[in-house]
């Protein structure tokens, strides 16, 4: 049986994020054709109902101390090194994301383990892991093996299903202690994104609507679409001049640049105005009744119909799903 | 203030890249480098922290194609010293390139001035064995913070208060003491503009210190083997069927990419 | 008759004569002296060369003011005042010589009979012309006068100093008992009126009369250049030193680096630049052509001028004594907002109407050098900025996707770095990498192909050409782009260069120099033009229009290019229906001067590029909007979009006529194909 699989679990302000469902399915998948146990690490302060959910892993490892609340990166990587030697975990899963980055880093640079950034997939052959990373803003996919049986994996959020690392049972918990000396640097508060009008150069996912809405009534669909996305509804330039949405909601050109991880765009025709200002955006869909239109030669899954027809039933779909 | 910047020269992704015949590198026929995102962000945080507490902004970065335009403007934009890292032939791995700059900075300040705040971008495209700024840390034994969208001094120079980007718009304040180390994911103002004169005039009259880079062996833990490009996107896939199956197909995609 | 021969109050009457013009033309030439100081203290900048081409252009726009009749209703009447004031002014000095120097053996103007006519017609003349805007002020105010108490009274004087001169040749013929004379008609009729008075009363009277008009013409020369007045001593000048190259090339003479970096005191703009406002005559032509104004932008051109000229006095001698000390006020924020810097499309509306060959473009763009300078640049203007620094265009597209369109478009076209050709076409940003012009491109290069034209590319050797960037105010980068093409163009072999961009035509053909020497450019109209005419292209057109022409402003009233372009739909044999505003008055398409990279506000009202599709649609007929300029392509067919003008109105290159004509002629079997 090869070594453990140990997976970082995380979380921010009380719920385990999505990513850690990723890692855990990954980890799973990776299991299955190695045959290593998964053992998910939780550290925080008053996290241990969390552990519950972590169902997933074989195993649960809980660092739960008063002083960790919202912990640093140093803490975490210290706790997960202490982890992995008494476990003697081989591979080390974390998250690639803004709460979690740097934790892995810093664990290699300390344990002097090989790291891999980015991976995207892993593939197995003979027993072995391979890590598919993807490097230059996705322009190139390498292929990367650990020359030993030990090493961190900073998986790109978004790359693995959530679905594969869900499981209804709950894994065994064992508590840990973490050797540690004081904290240098201290969490001091949450700040709240900005009330007023959305930024939409800092959301997830963009609803976005072009000329094809034709009216304002039909705004509505789009708004509902973001919300059950947990996004923002913006717009192209026209739908902008009518004054149904204002100013801050333009992108391209002449408004504003998106990234989101998700834009859904409806009714917009791809005008190279507009492309400015949304081409980074990591996955786009795109809804148009011109099979021609220039958004879908951008534009990763295209619908070729009306928009009146099509997302109503997409909106009506995700809300069934989630309730 | 002792502001140290730490940049990093990258491919440009608006070049087209190819993979070389080895299979395992970049094809330097079309090959740029510029000066990622957040390292832009990075040196426009250092100036405004110089703004605003006086001090000093060094910048070290390993000698690279271009990278004396990105030194040059650099200065040109007010940082007061630039120090160019030379002998590296081809771009090293985040480990070795952290050791050749923690040399320098310790051939430069040894220990560290109890003011000193490092900066660097928080990420590069080309990251593969792991960001900067925490093996810089580990190096000398450092606080880090990651992601940093602002920071603060406090304490007359003795604390950092960073803010830190989580998602969605929520943000963590942290407070570290310094010497530290931040990974800066965008600074508190976007990058200022240095009109062309003003970078010419700074080649006149200003000056970049070459000195060799110590570069040690790179670790052996890692074995790359091919690189290849994705399949081209070219145009959508295009989802066919009634409104129910096609809203199937799209929750199947969003689930997949885990944004539902 | 000599009114000088009396005495006032036991002083001899010319000695009160002299007290008072020594003491006018004293004032007069205090306020003249610090006025020029001022100028002085200005940079300098030589506006004193080629003289010859400043004396006829003195005499055309001074004494035939070809521009005041651009707008009608004035037009007649100020080309009246101006002359009546040439003649008023000229014998007021003269009558003013002949009172002050007894011995000089000369007559009074009035004792001339041909002056004397003159003096009463234009009195009558200039009186009905008062009359006329006296009406107009009562009755039917234009929107855009106020009625000024300064403005109301010079009316006023001048109704004076009119009077004043019939009165006085009235009471002359009544004092002398001179018979009527038809050169004194005017005069004649109000004696017939006037004979009931006595001759002594007369003879007084007439003196009176020419006492009033000498000191009411004194105290003018006092108030003048203390007043808007001042035009009228300026603006003659303002003509003589005229730039002609403005704003076509905005090259900086002698450009040292301070000199680049723009103007942020009054002391760093040139001296014809404060002179400007000296000039102005607050007509409000230029605040009427500029679309920036039209669209609700926060500029006037006029308040560009003036806003120096008033800066400049109340920070100096005009400066309130509670004033002294304070710091003086910025020109930019202060005086200028940065609004109304970049408000600018640069498209010379302005300056072609001005009647004072005032130059607003170059003094917006040496407010927003100094703007670049400071790095006070909105963002998409930055990153535009920031892309043409390093990729050599405003796309941000790899150098290596420049010629994209020639491969995918599977043409073969040669590389001029290569080898030589007769035409080197300098494609353009917006030409070689926007999606929707590369048809258009490949359409143009298919006709230049048909008329066996020898051309060929620089490739990815090309880079911007520069114009927006010198407008937008990076000199330093336009020098960088300039310099770059220079040496990329040294080592091609060709003889002209040929473009379809208005603003790549301008700048290649008036800012860049090779030895010293100006590049030949043609505009592609020109050259497809010349094509027809020569009978090297096939046409057989498909329809005959109507259609209607939009004349880009760089190449119109920049360039003076409006028949190649007509000849050549002409020779499509489509109908040309021109709208109400067409070659030098044609409306900007708001893309200009940088503007196509700048931010929406909330200020704007209507685009100019919409305002000139609603122009274009309310032509009967119409549904084909020609235009010969790549970025007009972009700015018009969005425009059509935003207007509901879709299916209305169609948006074309002239390029894409001539090819259908071309390809129709070159498929005699099918006819018509896809
Ligand atoms: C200088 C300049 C700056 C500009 N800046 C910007 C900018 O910042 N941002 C911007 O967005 N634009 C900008 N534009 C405008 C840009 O060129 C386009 O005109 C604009 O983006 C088009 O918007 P659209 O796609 O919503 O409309 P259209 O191009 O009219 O597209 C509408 C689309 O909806 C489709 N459609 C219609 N009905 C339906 C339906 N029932 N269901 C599904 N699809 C339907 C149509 O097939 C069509 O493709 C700028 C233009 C210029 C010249
Ligand atoms: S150049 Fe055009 S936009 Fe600029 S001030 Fe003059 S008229 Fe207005
Ligand atoms: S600048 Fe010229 S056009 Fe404008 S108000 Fe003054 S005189 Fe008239």
């Amino acid at each position: 049986m090869a070594n453990p699989i140990l997976v970082l679990a995380e979380h921010l302000r009380g719920s385990l994020t999505e990513v850690t469902f990723e890692m855990l399915g990954a980890a799973r998948a990776l299991a299955q054709s190695t045959g290593a146990p998964v053992q998910a690490l939780l550290v925080g302060s008053g996290v241990e109902p969390l552990a519950a959910q972590l169902g997933a892993a074989d195993s649960v490892l809980l660092v739960d101390r008063p002083d960790l609340a919202n912990p640093s990166s140093e803490q975490v990587s210290l706790a997960a090194e202490q982890a992995a030697g008494k476990t003697g975990a081989g591979l080390i899963f974390v998250a690639g994301t803004n709460v979690s980055t740097g934790i892995g880093t810093l664990l290699a640079a300390r344990a002097k383990l090989p790291l891999v950034n980015f991976c995207r997939e892993i593939k197995v052959a003979d027993g072995r892991p391979t890590f598919v990373s993807q490097l230059f803003g996705g322009k190139v996919f390498a292929e990367v093996r650990m020359a030993g049986d030990r090493g961190v994996v900073s998986l790109y959020p978004g790359a693995f299903r959530a679905e594969a690392g869900r499981a209804d049972k709950a894994a065994p918990v064992e508590r840990c202690d973490l050797q540690a000396p004081p904290a240098k640097v201290r969490f001091r508060r949450f700040v709240e994104p900005e009330t007023g009008d959305v930024d939409i150069t800092r959301q997830d996912v963009l609803v976005a609507v072009g000329r094809g809405i034709q009216s304002q009534d039909n705004l509505a669909l789009a708004e509902e679409l973001a919300q059950v996305l947990k996004g923002a509804v913006c717009a192209s330039r026209p739908v902008i001049d009518q004054g149904w949405l204002p100013l801050s909601r333009q992108v391209g050109k002449s408004g504003m640049s998106v990234k989101p991880r998700l834009y859904i765009a409806l009714g917009i025709s791809g005008a190279p105005e507009h492309w400015e200002g949304m081409q980074s955006s990591r996955l786009i869909i795109a809804f148009n009744t011109d099979p021609k239109a220039p958004i879908f030669d951008g534009s990763q899954y295209g619908v070729c119909g009306d928009l009146l027809d099509y997302v109503p039933a997409l909106t009506e779909k995700l809300k069934a799903r989630s309730s | 203030m002792n502001i140290v910047v730490l940049l990093k020269m990258v491919p440009d992704t608006v070049e087209e890249l190819n993979v070389g015949a080895d299979g395992r590198s970049l094809d330097a026929e079309f090959l740029r480098y510029k000066l990622g995102d957040p390292d832009e962000h990075a040196i426009e945080q250092a100036l405004l922290l110089k703004e605003k507490h006086g001090g000093t902004v060094t910048l070290v970065a390993l000698d690279a194609p271009e990278v004396d335009d990105v030194l040059f403007t650099a200065l040109a934009k007010g940082a007061d010293r630039a120090i160019k890292l030379t002998g590296a032939e081809s771009p090293p791995g985040t480990p070795v390139l952290a050791q050749a700059v923690a040399a320098c900075v310790r051939g430069v300040w040894n220990p560290l001035p109890a003011d000193t705040l490092i900066l660097c971008g928080s990420y590069a495209i080309d990251d593969l064995e792991g960001e900067l700024a925490p093996w810089l840390a580990t190096a000398f034994e450092i606080p880090l913070a990651m992601v940093v969208a602002g920071v603060q001094i406090e304490d007359g120079g003795r604390k950092a208060v960073v803010t830190r980007e989580f998602f969605g718009g929520l943000r963590g304040e942290f407070e570290l003491d310094l010497p530290a180390i931040l990974g800066i994911q965008s600074a508190e103002k976007p990058p200022r503009y240095v009109p062309i004169a003003k970078v010419r005039a700074a080649m006149k009259s200003a000056r970049i210190d070459s000195q060799a880079a110590e570069l040690p062996e790179p670790p052996a833990g890692l074995e790359l083997g091919r690189m290849a490009k994705p399949e081209a996107a070219g145009h959508a896939q295009m989802l066919e069927g009634d409104p129910d199956k096609v809203a199937d197909q799209i929750i199947e995609v969003l689930a997949q990419q885990s944004l539902i | 008759m000599d009114p000088v021969q009396i005495s006032l109050l036991g002083v001899p009457g010319r000695a009160v004569l002299w007290a008072l013009a020594i003491a006018a033309f004293g004032v007069f030439g205090w306020r003249i002296y610090q006025l020029v100081g001022l100028l002085r203290q200005g940079r300098f900048e030589n506006r004193f060369d080629r003289l010859g081409w400043r004396v006829g252009h003195f005499l055309r726009n001074v004494l035939l003011q070809p521009r005041i009749f651009n707008e009608r209703s004035i037009g007649l009447p100020h080309f009246l005042i101006f002359w009546g004031f040439v003649l008023y002014a000229g014998c007021f000095n003269w009558g003013l010589i002949r009172g002050l120097l007894p011995f000089v053996p000369i007559p009074y103007p009035d004792e001339v009979p041909v002056v004397r006519l003159f003096l009463e017609l234009f009195a009558v003349l200039v009186l009905a012309g008062l009359g006329v805007a006296l009406a107009r002020r009562l009755f039917f105010p234009p929107k855009y006068l106020h009625l000024s108490f300064d403005a109301n009274l010079i009316l006023f004087l001048i109704a004076v100093l009119m009077l004043s001169n019939l009165f006085g040749s009235a009471f002359t013929q009544v004092a002398e008992g001179s018979p009527a004379t038809g050169w004194a008609p005017f005069g004649s009729l109000l004696a017939a009126a006037l004979s009931g008075v006595s001759k002594g009363a007369a003879h007084s009277l007439a003196i009176a009369m020419w006492w009033l008009h000498m000191i009411v013409v004194l105290g003018f020369l006092v108030y003048l250049p203390y007043s808007k007045h001042l035009h009228l001593l300026a603006s003659p000048f303002n003509v003589f030193f005229n730039n002609p190259e403005l704003p076509a090339d905005l090259t900086l003479p002698g450009a040292p680096a301070e000199i680049s970096a723009g103007a942020s005191r009054w002391q760093e703009l040139t001296w014809k630049q404060l002179f400007g406002g000296f000039s102005c005559a607050e007509c409000g032509r230029c605040d009427r052509s500029c679309p920036a104004a039209a669209a609700g932008f926060p500029l006037q051109p006029q308040q560009i001028i003036q806003k120096v000229k008033q800066h400049l006095l109340a920070t100096t001698i005009d400066q309130p004594r509670s004033a002294a000390g304070s710091p003086a006020p910025s020109l930019i924020g202060d005086v200028f907002t940065e609004g109304e810097i970049w408000a600018c499309t640069t498209c010379m509306a302005c300056m072609n109407c001005c009647a004072v060959w005032n130059e607003q473009v170059p003094l917006i763009v040496t407010l927003r050098r100094h703007l670049v300078s400071q790095g006070q640049v909105e963002r998409t203007v930055q990153d535009m900025l920031a892309n043409l620094t390093r990729y050599g265009n405003s796309f941000g597209k790899s150098d290596r996707m420049r010629a994209k369109w020639v491969q995918s478009g599977g043409l073969k076209i040669k590389d001029a770095r290569k080898e030589p050709v007769e035409y080197l076409w300098f494609v353009g940003d917006y030409a070689s990498f926007d999606p929707r012009l590369e048809e258009i491109t490949r359409k143009t290069a298919r006709v230049f192909q048909a008329a066996s034209l020898d051309f060929g590319l620089l490739f990815e050797g090309e880079r911007n050409a520069g114009n927006d960037v010198r407008r937008v105010g990076e000199e330093g980068l336009f020098e960088l782009l300039r310099d770059r093409n220079l040496q990329t163009l040294a080592k091609a072999r060709f003889q002209k260069i040929v473009t379809t961009d208005p603003h790549t035509y301008n700048t290649l053909k008036h800012e860049y120099r090779v030895d010293g020497r100006p590049l030949e450019v043609v505009h592609y109209t020109e050259l497809l033009d010349q094509l027809i005419r020569d009978g090297r292209l096939p046409l057989k057109p498909r329809s005959n229009g109507p259609v209607t022409y939009h004349d880009p402003c760089y190449l119109g009233r920049y360039n003076r290019i409006y028949d190649p372009p007509r000849r050549v739909l002409a020779a499509l044999g489509l109908e040309l229906r021109e709208m109400p505003r067409h070659r030098d008055t044609s409306y900007c398409c708001g893309a200009g001067g940088g503007r196509i990279w700048m931010e929406d506000t909330a200020d704007v009202k209507e685009r100019p590029a919409e305002n000139r599709i609603r122009e274009a649609a309310a032509l009967e007929g119409v549904r084909t909007f020609v235009v010969a300029c790549p970025k007009d392509i972009a700015m018009f067919r969005d425009a059509v979009k935003t207007t509901g003008q879709e299916g209305r109105i169609a948006v074309q290159d002239i390029a894409e006529l001539v090819w259908d004509a071309v390809e129709n002629a070159m498929t005699p079997a099918k006819g018509a194909t896809a």
